[in-house]
């Protein structure tokens, strides 16, 4: 017998979860300290607005919430490597992506606050909407990825699924379509360890999610997901090379879910306390304060003021959603076609007058 | 003017389209170099390259999803499920993307698509090249549902399909698709959707069918002729949105009504069709609605599926049950 190939899946970390370097050769961005800090602004609002989301639904203001607590370093790496004219595909919960690309926080609330406007994004003209159907998103991004490459357009689709994500075909497909038709596609798992009650080890036997895309042909890597400098540099790099012609990627961000799955889930019930205490002392925002912290780039003073900053923004997102009244019932019509069809105007009728 | 056959009538709208609409695209198992298995691509390829006509990977779900990214981000993409009993995979996509696109983004995004099939039975096709299924997507908002029974519906309709802002269902029915040839110019004239095509005058009893039914439908109406009774034959063409006011004032005047379709009767479209003339036609009706349909079963392999599918003689027996009644 003779080797036909051989592979292997490397692990990409530069800040260990005490905020300590583990290698020198930093890339560019992070270098740059002002960079570093605007990025944990941007994972401190989002956790910032995640806490006060579930608080709301608690309350009985939200409905069904989707926290993204522990994940902020994968999601906001995602937002801030991504250009502008380049297409997002969510699954639904990854507001550290979203509110750099133009999504508003009460476009959120306004979702999950049982309002289609939510996925109407003001700003946002072509990324996605959140994916319910798991991992459907992942082939819509093949899709967007082959009409850049038909229009030969210089964009990249990105998209996301978790650990449970990967266990299904639409995440294999869209990998292996990526591959055999080299599309600018980059495909994140982010491993959370958990899908709602099952954990990672009942997904595959695989020892890594990353190696799945080395059945389809894409450099894979697998990531510290808590560490946000190893994820955008291994995003950078993964962007790079698509919007050169290089075609897909896959990263593996390995993290933990530190929240519920939703506000409908109580993991207590599956999940030891002891394994979730462990896991606090990996997560993204504690390690990269110690760095800016050992840095001087970053204080208490700092810290206390922009919490308070990133509060009373929030909670301007939560009282606009809170004031803004539901669609009249017309709307469940006025978008099912482009334009009304004769056979539903008159159920558009009935509905209006309550009378059928 | 050419003559041409159904499936011609698809290749050719396909073709039109594609010269005139650089965001058309085709993508499916074996459209490309093989020109389809049924030979509805033959050629495209060659004329509009393989960034155009797309031999995907073998999985349909795949072809789906890439069908619903294509379509959200400014391409026309026109996706072929090589048979109507490989759409399951697709149906995902189909009703939880495609079709709820526009409302869930409230008109941010949309998905104008086309997914083809060929369609329906009596070809005798293995197992699962036969099926009629039209119904499980008449139910699903936001779709549209089209079958075209002819060379030149084929033709109009695609492009109409093809057209259209929103994803339309397009089967074929491939046991029709080289019955016969018909002039058909290649003028990109589309067919109007969400109408019936009204086939035959009659003033005795409504026959209403659609897809390869169509031509047993109109030759049981040259059989009822014979014995001097006058069918009305109504192709819907154009499943959802439904055209119910033609098929109404057709049985107004008729107060019979047939329906034909070979697909399985409970829940059947027909079902939809009987509802809504209980609903809106009790009194101008002489006689109960009859269905001629598939049977509650899946359709049998070839050695019986004839005696599965909707015949002349089955028609035109229920078009006398229901001329007898009054």
């Amino acid at each position: 017998m003779s080797v036909v190939a051989s592979f292997e899946i490397q692990y990409l970390q530069y800040l260990d979860p005490e905020g300590k370097l583990v290698r020198e050769d930093l890339p560019d961005f992070a270098k740059d300290l002002k960079q570093l800090v605007e990025l944990y602004k941007l994972m401190s609002f989002v956790r910032v607005f995640d806490t006060k989301s579930i608080a709301l639904q608690r309350t009985g203001k939200l409905g069904t919430y989707a926290s993204c607590l522990g994940m902020e370093a994968a999601h906001v790496a995602i937002g801030s490597a991504m250009h502008k004219d380049d297409v997002f595909a969510p699954m639904y919960r990854e507001y550290g992506a979203q509110f750099q690309r133009g999504v508003k926080p009460r476009e959120v609330l306004m979702y999950w606050g049982g309002d289609e406007r939510g996925n109407a994004f003001a700003d946002q003209p072509h990324d996605f909407a959140w994916s319910v159907p798991i991992a459907t998103q992942c082939l819509h991004a093949a899709g967007a990825a082959l009409a850049f490459k038909i229009r030969k357009e210089p964009r990249v689709a990105v998209t996301v699924c978790g650990d449970g994500g990967s266990s299904k075909g639409d995440f294999y497909g869209a990998i292996n379509v990526a591959g055999a038709m080299n599309l600018p596609l980059v495909t994140v798992i982010v491993n959370n360890q958990w899908a709602i009650s099952v954990p990672r080890r009942m997904q595959t036997g695989a020892k890594t999610l990353a190696q799945k895309g080395i059945a389809a042909g894409l450099p894979s890597i697998q990531v510290d997901g808590n560490d946000i400098i190893a994820m955008r540099a291994a995003l950078d790099r993964a962007l790079k090379r698509a919007r050169e012609g290089g075609g897909g990627s896959l990263i593996e961000a390995v993290t933990y879910r530190l929240s519920d799955h939703t506000t409908a889930d109580d993991a207590r019930r599956y999940r030891p306390d002891a394994e979730v205490k462990d896991a606090w002392l990996r997560e993204p925002l504690k390690r990269l304060k110690a760095y800016l912290v050992a840095q001087k780039a970053w204080s208490d003073a700092q810290e206390e003021t922009w919490k308070a900053d990133c509060g009373q923004r929030v909670d301007v997102e939560i009282n606009a959603y809170l004031e803004s009244k539901a669609q009249p019932v017309e709307a469940m019509f006025d978008y099912t076609y482009a334009e009304v069809p004769a056979d539903l105007a008159a159920q558009r009728a009935q509905a209006m007058e309550g009378s059928h | 003017m050419p003559q041409i056959t159904l499936i011609e009538g698809v290749t050719q709208a396909l073709a039109y389209e594609m010269k005139h609409d650089p965001s058309v695209v085709v993508l499916g198992e074996d459209v490309g170099v093989n020109g389809g298995v049924f030979r509805a691509t033959v050629g495209l390829q060659e004329k509009f390259g393989a960034d155009r006509v797309i031999d995907t990977p073998l999985d349909e779900t795949t072809i789906a999803g890439l069908t619903v990214g294509l379509a959200a981000q400014g391409m026309k993409p026109v996706a072929e499920a090589q048979f109507e009993g490989f759409i399951y995979p697709m149906m995902e996509h189909i009703a939880c993307h495609a079709a709820r696109m526009r409302t869930r983004t409230r008109g941010r995004l949309s998905c104008p698509a086309v997914f083809r099939a060929p369609w329906g039975g009596g070809i005798r096709a293995p197992e699962h090249h036969s099926e009629a299924n039209e119904h499980l997507f008449t139910n699903i908002p936001g779709l549209r549902v089209v079958l075209p029974s002819s060379p030149g519906r084929a033709y109009g309709l695609l492009l109409a399909a093809i057209r259209d802002p929103d994803p339309v269902i397009f089967y074929e029915p491939k046991r029709i698709y080289r019955q016969y040839k018909e002039e058909v110019p290649d003028d990109g004239e589309a067919l109007p959707l969400d109408v019936c095509f009204v086939l035959r005058d009659g003033s005795d009893v409504t026959l209403v069918t659609w897809g390869a039914q169509v031509k047993e439908t109109l030759e049981a109406a040259d059989a009822l002729a014979k014995d001097g009774i006058s069918a009305e034959v109504i192709d819907v063409a154009t499943l959802k949105p439904l055209d119910f006011d033609t098929i109404h004032e057709s049985v107004r005047k008729t107060g019979r009504c047939v329906i034909v379709h070979e697909a399985p009767r409970t829940a059947g479209f027909g079902a939809e069709i009987a509802a809504r003339l209980a609903e809106h036609a009790m009194y101008d009706l002489l006689a109960p609605v009859e269905r001629v349909s598939g049977y509650d079963t899946h359709i049998p392999l070839f050695r019986l599926e004839m005696k599965y599918l909707p015949s002349v003689d089955k028609i035109v027996a229920a078009a006398k049950r229901a001329l007898a009644a009054s």
